[in-house]
């Protein structure tokens, strides 16, 4: 069975381009991709995901309010006893990247992730949850 | 053809005054000022290709325009008075995502944003620190904003006007470019045609009353960052430029008397002849349709002026300092091109916002192109090229070409095509098609980024970055805080109601109720929660 995933923009950070991308990168690789679209919370990422009974959470964050952001969106997954991993992408300094491991976040994608780093850490991701 | 161009250049540059500095090669070869056959094309003459001006750098240097902005406004202003120090000539004000966005520091949605890719501005008190001990009656003065670009330039006026400078000689640019808002770069706020109606109404006040205010930067720099080709940035930025104009022609203005307070923003990416030429075609493919299309008459209504960013999303994280060498190639293919002012990246800047080091080598390095290489003697240097020639008649067929398929969408406008095309997410589509070709293209190893698909040796190595803390974000709540608690409620309450009021009527020109809002302590939200009761909320359909 394929695996769905569901990537998202939390926040404010509208730079759409990055997540377009990875978007179809993940659909190309034959997994069901659900976007939703700018301006979520992480309340609304959590509702989508397990309504969507996806696999994986992806986010992107450019803005720089990950190390804010990212936990939340773990948090509320797991205060709705939800064991999906959560996995981002974007602009992260390398030394938040220890940081948001230890805050419940699987994986973390950096600018230049070749298209075959997106999808084992996205694979990696679902195997190990 | 005749030596009519010549003559008319040859006139102008005889009038216009030099820098004293000697126009040689390093090795005493003295330079002309351009080059070509007498019966070519020149700078400063229709229909521009060459430059706008017949002088260019002769005369005067681009203006080197770093955009800054991160934490308080007192974070801000010292990183200002830093710039100016360092040789800076303008200010380019960077907001955070809350301020690009109309919300306060203390809204929900704000969490983890405030101060963190710009400064935050609330409300008349931010703007005064923002600027303190600067004088704004001699640096011009650049606002990146858009959907609350109205609210900022009545702050703006309130602050300049209550340290005494008045509104008619203030200098500098709004950027102002909605359209490419809903395009590309995506902080929007209203539906489209609701803010092109703020986007008429600073048009028509700076034109009335702030005679040395450019009202909008035309962008292709967010287009090009978001995805598109150098055709498309040059075709949707012009399109959307043609858009401003028809709507402040439908608003009752004098095409000449607000088309030369436009001015334009490009993106400087790494393919070099491609941007060079890009400029030159965007110059001629402007003044023409502004003769022949909106017939402007007005010499500075068919030069076209721009202001040019290196292209952060060519910056790497990988081996950051290679990011100097690739802005410096860019930032020369801005000059070449005859850009009026120019931003060069930091080179941490694919990591986190830029430390002051990294962007004091990003001046320095304009420095060296203006001051060192002596790139500046000589108008349009490529001109005359076949390669450089071809390429920007190329630029422009490509260009045409869009430019008639927006044209269906409106029927012949436009201002309407541009929005039509946005409703169906036509240009949205193509900058997404085109952004996943290109990296189609790095992934097949079609293309090399140094350092990402090819010569990785060396990723190990760390530079330090600069850290925003939720300090900032604390401080920035407690100040808002304290705004509201010693301001005249009553007062704010009456004047958000006017403005709700004038926005209930589409004919009202809303400028003079944002500034009466901004005396009295109205914060940014507020103002546009006034107006987002009238005008409602824009919600993208999402798509991949």
């Amino acid at each position: 069975m394929s695996l769905r995933v569901l990537v998202a923009k939390v926040g404010l950070d509208g730079h759409d381009r990055g997540i377009k991308i990875v978007a179809r990168i993940l659909r190309d690789a034959g997994m069901e991709v659900v976007y939703t679209g700018l301006f979520q919370t992480a309340d609304t990422v959590a509702l989508a995901a397990i309504q969507e009974d996806v696999n994986v959470v992806g986010l992107s964050m450019l803005s720089g309010a990950h190390m804010t952001l990212a936990p939340l969106v773990v948090a509320a997954l797991r205060e709705r006893g939800s064991d999906i991993p959560v996995v981002v992408g974007g602009i992260v300094p390398p030394r938040d990247v220890v940081l948001l491991t230890a805050a419940g976040v699987a994986g973390v994608m950096g600018p230049g992730a070749s298209d075959h780093e997106i999808i084992a850490t996205i694979t990696n991701a679902a195997l190990v949850s | 053809m005749s030596d009519q161009a010549y003559e008319e250049w040859r006139r102008a540059f005889a009038d216009a005054p030099l820098r004293s500095v000697p126009f040689t090669t390093m090795s005493g070869i003295p330079l002309e000022p351009v080059y070509g056959p007498s019966d070519g094309e020149f700078p400063g003459v229709y229909p521009y290709t060459r430059g706008p001006h017949a002088s260019m750098y002769r005369s005067r240097l681009w203006t080197m325009r770093m955009f800054a902005g991160f934490g308080t406004a007192t974070d801000t202003n010292t990183r200002f008075k830093d710039i100016i120090r360092s040789g800076g000539t303008g200010l380019s004000t960077a907001f955070d995502m809350p301020t690009l966005l109309g919300l306060d520091s203390d809204d929900a949605m704000s969490l983890g944003e405030v101060g963190r890719c710009g400064v935050a501005i609330d409300t008349l008190a931010d703007m005064r620190d923002l600027f303190a001990d600067i004088d704004l009656a001699h640096i011009t003065t650049s606002m990146t904003i858009n959907s609350p670009a109205a609210v900022m330039l009545a702050l703006f006026v309130a602050q300049a006007e209550e340290s005494g400078v008045a509104r008619v000689s203030l200098g500098g640019t709004l950027q102002n470019d909605i359209l490419k808002e809903y395009q590309a770069q995506k902080e929007f706020v209203f539906p489209p045609r609701q803010s092109m109606r703020l986007v008429r109404d600073t048009m028509a006040f700076t034109t009335a009353s702030m005679p040395k205010w450019n009202s909008i930067s035309v962008s292709g720099y967010h287009i090009r960052e978001a995805g598109s080709t150098a055709a498309e940035e040059l075709a949707f930025t012009l399109a959307n430029g043609f858009a401003y104009v028809e709507l402040a022609r439908n608003a009752g203005l004098a095409v000449d008397a607000f088309a030369p307070r436009l001015s334009f923003f490009f993106n400087a990416h790494i393919d070099f002849f491609e941007e060079i030429a890009k400029y030159r075609a965007a110059r001629r493919i402007w003044a023409r349709w502004m003769r022949d299309v909106y017939g402007a008459t007005e010499e500075r209504s068919l030069q076209l002026r721009f202001h040019t960013q290196t292209a952060g999303v060519s910056l790497t994280a990988q081996q950051p300092e290679i990011n100097i060498a690739r802005t410096a190639i860019e930032a020369l293919a801005g000059v070449l091109g005859g850009t009026q002012s120019l931003h060069t990246n930091s080179m941490d800047e694919a990591l986190a916002l830029p430390t002051e080091k990294a962007a004091r080598i990003a001046l320095r390095t304009q420095q060296v192109i203006a001051y060192e290489t002596n790139v500046t003697h000589v108008a349009d240097p490529l001109g005359g090229s076949y390669f450089v020639e071809e390429l920007t008649n190329e630029m422009e067929r490509q260009a045409e070409a869009l430019f008639a398929e927006i044209m269906a969408f409106g029927e012949g406008s436009m201002l309407e095509g541009c929005i039509s095309g946005i409703e169906r997410n036509w240009f949205q589509g193509k900058i997404a098609d085109s952004a996943y070709e290109l990296e189609r293209a790095f992934n097949r190893g079609e293309r090399i980024v140094v350092g990402v698909n090819d010569f990785r040796e060396g990723n190990d190595d760390d530079i330090e970055t600069l850290r925003i803390t939720n300090a900032d974000e604390k401080k920035q709540r407690e100040r808002l805080a304290a705004v509201r608690q010693n301001r005249n409620d009553d007062l704010v309450r009456e004047r958000l109601a006017a403005l709700a009021a004038s926005a209930r009527d589409p004919e009202v020109n809303l400028m003079e109720d944002l500034i009466a809002a901004s005396v009295a302590y109205a914060s940014v939200g507020e103002m546009m929660a006034a107006m987002g009761g009238v005008f409602g909320r824009h919600v993208e359909v999402p798509s991949i």
